[in-house]
């Protein structure tokens, strides 16, 4: 079985083996202490798992606007994103 | 015993998320792969970085069809909600007017899409069309292959008959489970049409309405083949929403870069007001208690 009709790259093989091990890391997490709902700053109810996706929502959206609005590296919007999934996972 | 012990169960999902891998997640992986390369051939890329995002974040033509896009499911929730229950509103509540209405009304959701769009491009022509010939016998001139206007209120009425129905059926659906008792205590107590609609029946709907209002969002943002066959995005630009820009780039030119990293963007904003919704619609009703 071949993958080249996928054209995959180095950056984007990495990108999501990552949030596969992101996401293997959130299994273990979850069977090792269980979520519960919680209201956060964001004012909804949600558990761990919701906060991770908007963790990683978020970052897609830093990401965009620092290609949109800025001509600098988007290495910077990357350190704001894991900045985010901090805060929202922490205080969301 | 543990409560672990029944995760065969597990093993159940796995047909879903095979299908779900299929037909998404590796489709999926392999636009953002297109999204970072310049592809002009079978075998022949090269690696260009964010350069697509960039100039598809900064493509004007992007920028107006995503306004456009907004102001059309804006516009479709502004007419087709208050409409809609207006006309449940109407509906007879017992007898044979409930069936007959209900049949009438269901008729525009079972003509396929690229049919109705057929149907109002005949339906409104100048020279042969019922709607086209009356209005422009009045003295209107009106023509929605040339003038941008007729074009927004061809599709307009067309999404509008196409789908209205379904948020009436909705809110019929919610207006009939209110039970008799609350209209009973609303008439001793000498309650007006108004108030009857504003403390009973709009209240009673909220679920129903958040579904609808859910679905028409999506569908209109998404809307492609009526507006495809109706006007094809013309005349000019007036008319071309998202998905249609989108299929302009992807097939028309073969732009598979630009084009997957617009569709990746799209993906965004349609993930963010899904989770938005869906949020809603979990937490609807939840304040009644």
């Amino acid at each position: 079985m071949s993958f080249e009709w996928m054209y995959w790259t180095l950056p984007t093989a990495i990108f999501f083996i990552s949030i596969f091990l992101m996401l293997c890391g959130m299994l273990v997490w979850e069977l090792v202490s269980p979520t519960t709902e919680r209201k956060g700053f964001l004012m909804i109810p949600i558990t761990r798992g919701t906060r991770f996706f908007l963790g990683l929502l978020g970052s897609a959206y830093i990401h965009l606007a620092w290609i949109g609005f800025t001509d600098m590296t988007l290495w910077f919007a990357s350190v704001l994103s894991v900045g985010w999934i901090i805060v929202v996972m922490r205080w969301g | 015993m543990e409560k672990w012990e029944n995760n065969k169960a597990w093993f159940l999902v796995l047909p879903v998320f095979i299908i779900v891998a299929f037909s998404a997640i590796i489709p999926l992986m392999t636009v953002v792969n297109y999204s970072l390369q310049d592809i002009w051939g079978p075998g022949q890329q090269v690696f260009v970085g964010i350069e697509w995002f960039e100039e598809m974040l900064a493509n004007e033509r992007l920028q107006d069809a995503l306004w456009r896009q907004f102001l059309f499911s804006g516009l479709v929730l502004l007419i087709e909600i208050p409409l809609g229950i207006l006309i449940a509103l109407a509906m007879p509540k017992r007898g044979w007017g409930v069936s007959a209405s209900l049949v009438t009304l269901a008729v525009p959701l079972l003509i396929p899409w690229n049919v109705i769009g057929t149907i109002w491009i005949i339906f409104t022509r100048p020279d042969i069309g019922l709607f086209g010939v009356t209005i422009n016998s009045l003295g209107i001139a009106f023509d929605h292959t040339a003038r941008p206007l007729d074009a927004w209120i061809t599709t307009m009425l067309m999404e509008v008959w196409h789908w209205t129905p379904l948020v009436v059926l909705l809110a019929y659906a919610g207006l009939r489970a209110i039970p008799e008792a609350y209209y009973q205590a609303a008439r001793i107590d000498g309650a007006s049409v108004w108030a009857t609609f504003r403390y009973i029946q709009l209240p009673k709907m909220r679920g129903v309405l958040t579904i609808a209002v859910l679905l028409r969002w999506m569908d209109s943002f998404l809307i492609y083949a009526e507006p495809f066959a109706l006007t094809g995005g013309g005349p000019g630009n007036a008319t071309t929403f998202l998905s249609i820009y989108l299929v302009k780039i992807a097939t028309g030119q073969f732009d598979l870069g630009p084009a997957a990293a617009f569709s990746l963007i799209y993906f965004l904003i349609i993930l963010l007001f899904s989770f938005i919704f869906y949020q809603a619609l979990l937490n609807v009703g939840k304040g009644d208690k």
